[in-house]
């Protein structure tokens, strides 16, 4: 029974980090229909900014702002420089031009910062809550992920509904011509959207980065879990998106425990491949019908 | 001057010239119809206007000044607002968020919910749902009242009357020769239904191909039989 609530705490924790990964694929889908394959690449750049910001100047939270106006930056600057030029094209093209991104930021980061993993710190202790003498399997910095899991959710959720921004927002990704024809600037709110999904991004790349180590390549199961996370939630949705994530996060917590560890990729993938099969719009899907 | 001058505008989709040296005037508390079978060119015409199609040559003046090459969302903040073929109400928005949106950009200046429900009471009741599940003739109203949230100068109408039960067509015509009368608005109309736009038309244009066979007064162009029998239809 321990076990059980073990294995169910560390589910919720780590499948709020997947939950973050998959807003930030859903807020890109939902601005442009673009499935941004290159996040993963996005959000392990700006965790290094902040490897390094924390390292020279001892305070992690300096660190992790600077990592969060980065994501915010580097989302507005890929959006305008590459995907504006794919946006109207054919699907596929974006989905390249994102496979192409993601392997330049990768060697530029082995180039820049070298290929070995190194260790990230943690916002809060990663020691367990003391409950009953026993230490669980759930500890502050836990806590603090579930939180800005909940804070980032509600954030956007009160952005959409609540400001004229994010009706303006709404309107450009559901109908963009029709948007424009009402004075809306369309290309800004595309803009706006991929910033917005970078700075997400960039903090589910710190709230991991403590468990996974900071490396070029060590964020990508990252993205495929978020990915999962968002399509099994419906790639539209972003109350799917965090639903999907912890519903994902316990699943492979309850494999990993029971099964092992080695199992929880080819899980992931299996979950993948049955949504897309018997649910292809996901569990909170709208009638949209994905191109990627 | 008229508020809206047309004058030998041409659109080419590639090789085809959908709009073929179009010219036309609306002048302010009036509405122009503009009428001719499907691929007349008439919803290409619109959408040139609006600055969703680029205009190969000519001219587009509102209230004097050139707005052809002017972006669609700035043309908006000219006066001009377009209500497209099909609607295009945002189904996924509410029917008050797809009011809204119509009136953001002008701020403080915009109409107000009350002054549209007061002219469309039907979307009062509607207002929390969403625009998907509104009827035909309410997202009619809806795509109308919106772009009246502007407060525009002039309006162009794509087949407002499409797909509509005629009754509830009848009642639509009846509000835009109202508004165009009191708001003293210039509508530009397009429609299949030539019978019921010449009804409360004033002048009516009538193409075919890309362009212009008749310009007259809407009263000569119904009297004009074999005009009828050849391109109207009725």
């Amino acid at each position: 029974m321990t076990r059980f609530i073990d294995l169910t705490l560390n589910g919720i924790s780590t499948g709020a980090v997947y939950a973050v990964v998959a807003l930030a694929l859903v807020l890109t889908w939902r601005a442009t229909r673009i499935v941004n394959f290159a996040q993963g690449g996005m959000l392990m750049i700006t965790t290094f900014i902040a490897s390094s910001v924390i390292s020279t100047s001892g305070s992690y939270w300096l660190g992790f702002a600077v990592a969060l106006v980065c994501g915010l930056v580097l989302g507005a600057v890929v959006e305008l420089a590459l995907m504006r030029r794919v946006e109207s094209g054919p699907p596929l093209n974006a989905v390249i031009v994102a496979l192409g991104l993601l392997i330049l930021l990768q060697a530029l980061a082995g180039m820049i910062w070298g290929n070995t993993p190194r260790s990230f710190p943690p916002a809060f202790s990663i020691r367990g809550y003391d409950v009953g003498g026993t230490h669980v399997l759930f500890a502050p910095n836990d806590t603090f992920t579930v939180l800005a899991v909940i804070g980032v959710a509600a954030g956007l959720a009160a952005l959409f509904r609540g400001t004229t921004i994010g009706l303006k927002m709404r309107a450009a990704a559901f109908q963009p011509e029709v948007a424009r024809m009402l004075g809306v600037r369309v290309g800004r709110m595309f803009t706006l959207g991929w910033a917005l999904a970078a700075l997400v991004g960039s903090l589910a790349g710190l709230l991991v980065a403590p468990a996974v180590f900071v490396g070029p390549n060590q964020f990508d199961p990252i993205l495929i879990f978020g990915f999962t996370a968002a399509v099994l939630g419906g790639l539209d949705s972003p109350v799917g998106a965090v639903v999907g994530g912890v519903a994902l996060g316990l699943v492979l917590s309850y494999v990993s425990g029971y099964e092992g560890a080695s199992l929880v990729t080819l899980a992931a993938l299996v979950i993948l491949i049955a949504v897309l099969m018997i649910r292809p719009g996901g569990l909170f899907s709208s009638t949209q019908e994905r191109r990627v | 001057m008229a508020r809206l001058e047309i004058e030998k505008l041409t659109t080419d989709y590639g090789p085809v010239r959908a709009v073929d040296g179009v010219t036309l005037a609306v002048n302010e508390g009036s509405i122009t119809t503009v009428l001719g079978a499907n691929g007349a060119g008439k919803t290409s015409l619109l959408r040139t206007i609006s600055g969703l199609e680029r205009a190969s040559d000519g001219r587009v003046r509102l209230d004097g000044e050139d707005i052809l090459g002017v972006p669609v969302e700035d043309i908006v903040r000219r006066g001009l607002a377009h209500v497209p073929e099909g609607r295009g109400v945002i189904a996924e928005l509410s029917t008050e968020e797809n009011l809204r949106l119509g009136g953001l950009w002008r701020g403080a200046e915009a109409a107000t919910l009350g002054e549209i429900y007061e002219l469309f009471p039907p979307l009062r009741e509607r207002r929390g749902q969403l625009a998907a599940s509104l009827s035909g003739g309410e997202r009619q109203m809806l795509s109308i009242g919106r772009a009246l949230m502007a407060r525009p100068r002039v309006l162009l109408l794509d087949e407002p009357s499409l797909g509509l039960a005629p009754l509830v067509s009848a009642q639509i015509m009846q509000l835009i020769s109202k508004l165009a009368a009191e708001s003293e608005l210039a509508v530009l109309l397009v429609e299949q239904n030539a019978r019921s736009a010449l009804s409360i038309a004033h002048r009516g244009v009538v193409l075919n191909l890309g362009r212009v066979v008749a310009d007259d007064a809407a009263q000569t162009l119904s009297a004009d039989e074999g005009l009828r029998k050849a391109y109207l239809g009725f």
